[in-house]
């Protein structure tokens, strides 16, 4: 009559299997460590190519140092005027519904996915575009006495085209995490829409904004292909390190384009340090 | 005093219409209901963070339906208080002070008093992270009446709270009301609360809200 405790067909069945996890953690760190290991030895092979005679040599020519020079100054402006897009642009799309905001949230994803190359192109023909007889760069260049064209402003425009929209993404998620509410308990308090985000909602978003920042100046670090056709690649006058690698590639001085590769990979895990330290969670 | 008019709102997951109901000055009004009816959509209208489709609100006989909530005095207490989390405690008590332009002097006077009104006073260097929900609690009610609000919303301030804190906020309130005499509504589903506390109990029940003066039936 009593029926069975529920545990008693299953407990029938009670033995050991012997099913091991190895095969598991095999597939799983096999694929990990082989791509670990490609990044490895990409910069192994790097690093004994060169010799540190011939990286100093490299960064003693003067064309490299102006390079160098202007990848800072470039990479900067573009950065810092991504952050303060990306803050303004991101805290919009985080708190307001209105209409076409979809249509602006797949706009900012363009720059991303558009092929470098024409995104170059299109700046190039923006800058050049008569409209009714007026060309942008005519008039930059003759009346406000700013050529972009082929000069160092287009590095930065093309850096910041592209820069920009990872500091946009990257606000947004930032403001995404902050709860709206205190900035409108902020408003009962006697403050502005605009009190309320420079008192209350900025504060709150630091990491973020750093994070965004140093997100930017990383991708105007890499950027090549639109900074090639809308600044050229001309020495000492719009040459960055990226073109520089691509220079010195193309004229066959190996030797030159590793260091300065080198050099690049120096930046770039320097940024990516930074960028554990102050953004964890935010980042990862 | 706090008065809705025929206020309607319309906030796509629900709609309430024809909402009309006063507190006099002084007062500790209490309005109850279920949870999902409503309650914190009629406080951000009251306090102008939400435009009703229409109707309007007057604050002490003054209609301000279309004022910002910067200008309306409203002290506002949302239910996950949403304290500043780089701001200490103090930070909180003269937010709304420093805003104002008031003098340094008198800004320190107002926080030591409402620090000893509301039994903060060891917090005030205090970081926000690591309050209890209690103290949490005490520093948003300060925050809020900091600037001696004409009025003051409470939107369920004790439903978090354990049974010994809830006691004890209880009697803040009840403290708070009579050293400041402030015009409150209070928002809650528990009737228990609404029997200790309420001047003014009203209920809002399938979109109408019906009222019951407890001064005069008592």
């Amino acid at each position: 009559m009593s029926a069975s405790p529920p545990s008693a067909d299953l407990g029938r069945d009670f033995r050991r299997r012997h099913r091991s996890d190895a095969p598991f953690f095999l597939i799983m760190g096999g694929l990990s460590a082989g791509y670990v290991l490609l990044i490895v030895l990409l910069i192994a092979a790097d690093l004994m190519f060169t010799s540190v005679a011939e990286f100093t040599a490299a960064l003693a020519k003067p064309e490299i140092q102006q390079a160098i020079y202007l990848t800072l100054l470039t990479c900067t402006l573009a950065a810092i005027a991504s952050q303060w897009v990306g803050v303004a642009m991101g805290y919009v799309l985080s708190r307001y519904r209105f209409p076409g905001r979809w249509l602006v949230d797949t706009l900012i994803d363009i720059p991303i996915v558009l092929p470098p190359l024409v995104l170059g192109l299109s700046l190039l023909i923006l800058f050049h575009l008569p409209i009714g007889g007026w060309v942008l760069e005519d008039w930059l260049r003759d009346d406000v006495n700013f050529p972009v064209t082929y000069c160092w402003p287009a590095v930065v425009l093309a850096q910041f085209s592209v820069s920009c929209a990872f500091a946009v993404r990257t606000m947004r998620v930032t403001f995404d995490q902050i709860n709206p509410r205190a900035e409108e308990v902020a408003r009962t308090l006697g403050c502005s829409r605009g009190q309320a985000f420079f008192h209350v909602a900025l504060p709150q978003a630091w990491r973020g904004v750093v994070a965004a920042t140093t997100i930017a100046w990383a991708r105007a670090l890499g950027e090549f292909g639109p900074i090639l056709v809308f600044a050229g690649a001309t020495r000492m006058k719009t040459e960055v390190l990226s073109t520089t690698v691509f220079l010195e590639l193309s004229i066959g001085n190996l030797d030159a384009a590793v260091a300065v590769s080198l050099l690049m990979v120096a930046m770039a895990v320097v940024v990516l340090m930074f960028l554990r330290f102050v953004g964890a969670g935010l980042t990862s | 005093m706090i008065e809705l008019r025929d206020i309607a709102i319309n906030a796509g997951e629900f709609s309430l219409s024809g909402i009309s109901f006063r507190v006099e000055t002084g007062h500790f009004a209490v309005l109850m209901g279920r949870t999902g009816r409503g309650k914190t959509t009629l406080l951000e209208v009251i306090c102008g963070l939400r435009m009703p489709s229409s109707g309007s609100v007057l604050i002490h006989g003054k209609d301000v339906t279309r004022w910002s909530p910067a200008d309306r005095q409203i002290g506002y207490v949302p239910q996950d208080l949403a304290l500043f989390p780089m701001t200490n405690v103090a930070g909180h008590l003269e937010f709304a002070l420093v805003r104002r332009r008031l003098p340094r002097r008198q800004i320190n006077e107002r926080v030591s008093e409402l620090a000893q009104l509301l039994g903060i006073e060891h917090l005030l260097k205090r970081s926000v992270k690591g309050l209890s929900g209690g103290e949490a609690q005490r520093v948003a009610i300060g925050r809020a009446l900091s600037f001696k609000p004409h009025v003051l919303l409470l939107d369920e301030p004790l439903s978090a709270l354990d049974d010994a804190t809830r006691n004890d906020m209880q009697t803040l309130l009840r403290t708070v009301k009579e050293n400041t005499g402030v015009t409150t509504l209070h928002v809650t589903h528990n009737r228990a609360e609404a029997d200790v506390l309420a001047d003014t109990l009203l209920t809002l029940n399938d979109g109408v809200v019906s009222s019951q003066d407890r001064t005069k039936v008592e």
